[in-house]
């Protein structure tokens, strides 16, 4: 029995499981350390994330509504991955999802479903484009993508601000376009929400009343529903396997038979199309229209680290995103609540990254705990 | 024509000013990545490097203090990268993306209790000096906004810039110990069984190109313009990557080709200044729509250091 | 032999009961070594007897675990290459380090820099002594040239002048001779005596039978990690190393029945192929294969046998020239159609590279080719029941250890993994087997699996091209020998009844 448990203990310690867990319990660890640094309790500053996210359900509504881009994002820059390509572009590709969603919303008039499937899709296939277009380039040039889709990041942005700017679609001086159709939103119950007999509900359902409260859409379902299909494109059909194996060594690949820079375009296709998902579920559930931004959102550099600290799978995509959100979210109160710096969350989130690109040193420091327990 | 003479100038002039950030960073970029190591963190150096020498200009009234610890705070990331890349054989691009994250969490996190809560710097009271005026007084040895001073009345630091390139040049091609980081970068086992510590050489150029995109980072916020702010760097770093990879990896490329980016931003303000009637975003674009471009037509032909990304292990010995 | 150059009164070299164990493997077992000044020692051991691992633990690569090390009679501890060098040993390794796009010069006196202030780099005087040894030796160097541009040979001697530039007085030389014609290895057997005669002492590392016999003075043999004995070699026959090496007695030939030649089946013709740097590496080579008969390349490393290889899988293109299948054309094919539509097969020269992708476990790599076929997917979908099933068969038909499919390719022994991908490359019954340095790297036992599984295949009217650096090889296993040098056939001839020097000097490019 004993010998059963010791095997289990390795096995889940040295599995990617339970690193990165040990990572996330070192990144809050250090995190900690900073802010007591900083004169700030650091169980107080957790306390209030912790309420901050789980105290009334209209927080966690808003955790679920903050984490579906960061899960969809988490899926394109993990797609990418699996193929050994680093889609640092997630964000870009998120701004031109946004653009398309916002622009099909407001011009098209369609019955809703309909209305909305051809906003995300539209969405999804200019998106996928701008990502194939740097998995294009590297196929055939040799350019490396994390620079060329850095770039087009830039080309999004700036794009989008030209775009908000247009007479036809933006409101001219607010600096935003107009509002997407009703038929395009994704929001649930949105219309009830306001009648009479949707606010009395509200006033007498204490729980229920408070998540009603919060934009909730269906977006966090699609995000779901995107994790299996990734989950499935990846680990059951052949097209996966295709990108497995040009992930991991594109050379056997080729040498089997495998067209590696078509699976590079594919790859970046698809992993540009989620991305761009993502622009387009916050979009039609969220915002409902585009701004003129100073700068990234940052959604889609977001997606890289919960796809990394999700170990690049569908599943771990959601967990990540979700800590990920709740971790934005709860932490953002810190800064109200006690003045602490929101930004110790990019901290913890950083630290977490680099003890989960290091399994050395987490072994390492395993086995020296262990030989001090044995003593 | 003195018109003309004087844009020029002018368009020259902000080319100086904007290049000099990104040379900075780009010759960290070179010497980290003629040792073998990818360093996509430079971006979180600046970054860190543009906070750390507002924020200590601002105190203590001395540009080159801040100058100076701009640098110590990027080395300090780029020790960071190093433990994590030469020690402990991460996956060099992930250690790099955690250093952005690290770079502006701590960036932001130290404004907010420096800055009452805000997240860019006051107005730094004394700039980074520069020469011409100080040396000859304003005005004295060219002409106020004529061709010569636009061109030549520049900051300390682009100066210093263009000085760092050559002698970036010369200890890596002329001296011991840039024949041994490149021999690093290239063939690590090979220097390894001369009895060159592969480790230490690493070590060495990470922090250095930390330090050099701190500087990068300072040079926009102690000169360029006045203060830190959230968006000051906003993918500078990036640009100074993709100057290195167009630049072939040597310092002289790499000076080259941000002197093009820098040049693609001088014109889109000068534009922008004439009142041309392409939209600013639009201008915007160029300079990475540009980088595309280049990339594509010089990336093909050229190589890397040999041994760039892969691990250099020598546990179990 | 020759006038001996020993001093038998000076052990330059001691090693005393060695133990080197990684974790649990024990890599060197109690291995004891003396070597005279002025001595050829040859190290004599199998692929993985340890030769390798004794040898770094004496140039400070490794660490002994157990054991003592004397260098001139007095005890020392080498921690790291820097100490050896300083006891006088220098190492030219099998695997050269050489920086490439560097000078013949700047890798000479890497990490022995010459200086003049503030650590700028004399080259001046560095080339200037660099002439100088390579003069005293007859080492024939040219200081400016780069790494990249000279022969291997000449990468080679290179090796050996950087170990001569840090005043190595005991050279220690990792199977040198792998990588050289038959005449570059008369040369070196010729440098080496000439280093003896200067007082030098040699401790060479080769599974070469005939060069020990021809150069070394004493061997010691190693087996499995074990000290087996230290010979006199003048006293003793090849076949007596043989049986030491490997324990048993020897068979130098492969049991092969006679076969009759087929029709042709696959035609080369003037096909020139450039290698990564636009040089010419085929250059008009024609060739024809036949079935039922192994046709075997022999050739040094470096004549073209890469490219030629990869231009008949379609990794690399051809610039001119025709390949053609049963008279049908099919030059310039991709990976893809030369497995699936012409069903030529491969076994690849870097099973780790090209061969296998190591994280993918048995099964997947089984399928590497297949996945997209009946039954092992239908309409995208991966079928991976039957996928599994049909590795258990592999496992057990091709004696894949361990059984178990699900194991990762990286977790299996060389042997083993060259295993797998014979499996699935012969599975198919391909019409053209290419098999490119398929034992490197592999034991005894698995050698001799490998030429049984070829074999097979020309026994049941197949056509097998082997392409080997190893002439020994080459010699017992084809039917035929064809030898290419500098991208050209400059010879075929039948493999009964050949002659090796007759090979040997076609290898270097003399003639018939």
């Amino acid at each position: 029995m004993n010998l059963n448990g010791e095997a289990l203990k390795s096995k889940f310690l040295n599995g990617s499981l339970g690193l990165t867990l040990i990572s996330i319990a070192l990144g809050f660890l250090l995190g900690a350390i900073i802010l007591l640094v900083a004169g700030f309790n650091p169980l107080e500053a957790y306390w209030v994330i912790l309420k901050g996210i789980f105290s009334r359900s209209k927080y966690v509504s808003y955790v679920i509504i903050y984490a579906t881009p960061l899960i969809i994002t988490g899926l394109s820059v993990a797609f990418a991955m699996r193929t050994g390509l680093f889609n640092i572009g997630a964000e870009g590709q998120y701004i031109i999802g946004a653009i398309m969603a916002a622009a099909a919303g407001y011009f098209f008039k369609l019955p809703l479903i309909l209305h909305v499937t051809v906003a995300v899709g539209l969405a999804i296939i200019a998106a996928a484009v701008w990502g194939g277009l740097a998995g294009y380039i590297k196929a055939r040039f040799g350019v490396h993508e994390v620079i060329s889709t850095i770039m087009l990041n830039w080309v999004a942005l700036y794009l989008s601000n030209f775009v908000v700017t247009l007479k036809a679609f933006g409101s001219q001086g607010t600096g935003k376009t107009y509002a997407i159709q009703s038929t395009a939103r994704i929001n649930l119950l949105s219309d009830w929400k306001i009648s009479e007999a949707g606010i009395e509900f509200i006033r007498s359902h204490k729980i229920l009343g408070d998540v009603l409260k919060t934009p909730i859409n269906i977006g966090f379902i699609f995000a779901i529903l995107l994790a299996v299909l990734v989950w499935y494109i990846l680990n059951k059909t052949t097209l996966g396997y295709e990108l497995r194996a040009v992930g991991f060594n594109p050379h056997a690949a080729e040498a089997g038979g495998i067209n590696v820079k078509k699976s590079m375009v594919i790859s970046m296709l698809f992993s540009g199309g989620l991305a761009g998902a993502a622009g387009a579920f916050q979009v039609l559930g969220v915002s409902h229209r585009i701004a003129k931004l100073a700068a990234m959102e940052g959604y889609g550099f977001d997606g890289i680290a919960v796809s990394l600290i999700g170990n690049n799978t569908g599943a771990g995509s959601v967990f990540a995103g979700l800590l990920f959100g709740a971790l934005k979210y709860g932490g953002s109160k810190i800064q109200d609540a006690m003045q602490a710096p929101t930004e110790v969350i990019n901290i913890m989130i950083g630290t977490i990254i680099l003890f989960v690109a290091m399994p050395k040193l987490i072994r390492l420091i395993l086995t020296i705990l262990e030989r001090r327990a044995k003593n | 024509m003195e018109a003309i003479i004087k844009d020029i100038g002018f368009i020259i002039g902000t080319t100086l000013m904007y290049s000099t950030p990104l040379i900075f960073t780009s010759l960290g970029g070179v010497i980290t990545e003629r040792s073998g190591v990818v360093n996509i963190g430079l971006e979180g150096m600046m970054f860190f490097g543009a906070f750390v020498g507002a924020t200590v200009a601002y105190y203590s009234h001395s540009p080159w203090l801040g100058f100076v610890c701009a640098g110590l705070g990027g080395a300090l990331l780029g020790l960071i990268h190093a433990i994590a890349c030469v020690s402990f054989a991460a996956e060099q691009i992930v250690s790099g993306i955690a250093i952005n994250f690290l770079g502006s969490g701590l960036g932001l996190f130290l404004s907010r209790l420096f800055f009452d809560g805000a997240t860019q710097t006051l107005t730094i009271p004394k700039k980074i000096p520069l020469p011409i005026s100080f040396l000859f007084g304003e005005g004295k040895l060219f002409k106020s906004s004529g061709f010569m001073d636009l061109v030549f009345n520049r900051f300390a630091t682009v100066y210093l810039a263009f000085f760092l390139v050559a002698v970036v040049w010369f200890v890596l091609y002329k001296t011991k110990i840039g024949m041994r980081v490149q021999a690093v970068g290239e063939h690590p086992e090979a220097a390894d069984t001369l009895g060159i510590s592969v480790y230490r050489i690493r070590y060495g150029a990470v922090m250095t190109s930390g330090f050099f995109a701190g500087l990068g980072g300072a040079a926009m916020s102690i000169a360029v313009v006045s203060r830190f702010s959230n968006t000051l760097i906003s993918g500078h770093g990036f640009i100074a990557l993709a100057a290195m990879i167009f630049g072939k990896w040597k310092p002289q490329g790499a000076m080259l080709a941000c002197l093009l980016f820098g040049g693609a931003k001088g014109v889109e303000i000068y534009l922008g200044a004439k009142g041309f009637p392409v939209p600013s975003s639009l201008l915007a674009m160029l300079p990475y729509i540009l980088t595309i471009i280049v990339l594509v037509g010089v990336v093909g032909k050229t190589t890397p250091p040999a041994a760039i990304g892969r691990i250099f292990d020598k546990s179990g010995k | 032999m020759h006038v001996t150059t020993i001093d038998f009164s000076q052990k330059v070299v001691e090693m005393i009961d060695v133990v080197k164990k990684f974790g649990d493997f024990v890599a060197n077992d109690r291995i004891s070594l003396t070597v005279h000044k002025g001595e050829v020692h040859s190290l004599l051991g199998e692929n993985g007897a340890g030769k390798t691992t004794l040898v770094n633990c004496l140039y400070g690569l490794y660490r002994p675990t157990h054991g003592r090390i004397c260098i001139k009679g007095q005890e020392v501890e080498i921690n790291d290459p820097n100490a050896a060098i300083q006891h006088g040993i220098g190492m030219v390794h099998q695997h050269f380090m050489l920086v490439e796009p560097f000078t013949v010069t700047q890798n000479i006196i890497l990490g022995r820099e010459t200086t003049k202030m503030m650590g700028i780099l004399d080259m001046a005087a560095a080339e200037k002594k660099v002439a100088e040894i390579s003069d005293r030796y007859g080492l024939a160097i040219n200081p400016r040239d780069k790494i990249e541009d000279i022969s291997v040979g000449s990468q080679q001697r290179v090796e050996i002048l950087k170990a001569l530039y840090r005043g190595a007085e005991i050279l220690i030389l990792d199977e040198p001779t792998a990588v050289l014609t038959p005449q570059e290895i008369q040369e070196l057997i010729a440098i080496i005596r000439n280093l003896t005669q200067e007082g030098k002492s040699i401790i060479i590392i080769t599974h070469k039978l005939h060069e020990i016999k021809q150069v070394a003075d004493y061997c010691t043999i190693i087996r499995r990690g074990k000290f087996i004995d230290t010979v006199e070699v003048s006293k003793v026959t090849q076949q007596d190393l043989a049986s030491m090496m490997v324990g048993r007695e020897v068979s130098f030939s492969v049991e092969k029945k006679d076969q009759q030649k087929g029709e042709q089946i696959l035609a080369i013709q003037d096909l020139m192929v450039e290698d990564n740097r636009g040089i010419v590496a085929v250059n008009g080579l024609n060739l024809a294969l036949y079935k039922g008969e192994i046709l075997g390349i022999a050739g040094v490393d470096g004549n073209g046998q890469s490219e030629l290889v990869e231009a008949l899988t379609g990794l690399r293109k051809v610039a001119k020239g025709t390949i053609t299948l049963h008279g049908r054309e099919i030059t310039g094919s991709n990976p893809n159609e030369v497995i699936n539509k012409w069903n030529i097969r491969t076994i690849p020269e870097d099973r780790q590279k090209r061969g296998l992708v190591m994280e993918f476990d048995v099964a997947e790599n089984l399928i590497l080719e297949t996945y997209h076929d009946t039954p092992f997917s239908k309409h995208g979908v991966l079928n991976r029941e039957k996928i599994y099933a049909y590795a258990d068969h592999c496992t057990v038909d091709f004696d894949i250890r361990p059984t178990n499919p699900y194991l990762a390719a990286k977790s299996l022994s060389g042997g083993n993994q060259q295993k797998v991908i014979i499996a699935r490359e012969v599975s198919n019954d391909p019409e053209v087997l290419i098999a490119s340095q398929p034992t490197r790297g592999l034991d005894v036992g698995a050698i001799e699996y490998v030429h049984t599984a070829l074999v097979n295949q020309r026994d049941r009217g197949k056509a097998v091209l082997l392409i080997s650096f190893d002439l020994d090889e080459v010699m017992n296993v084809s039917d035929r020998i064809a030898v290419i040098f500098e991208g050209k056939i400059v010879g075929i001839v039948d493999a009964k009844g050949v002659d090796e020097n007759e090979v040997g000097l076609m290898m270097a490019g003399g003639t018939r």
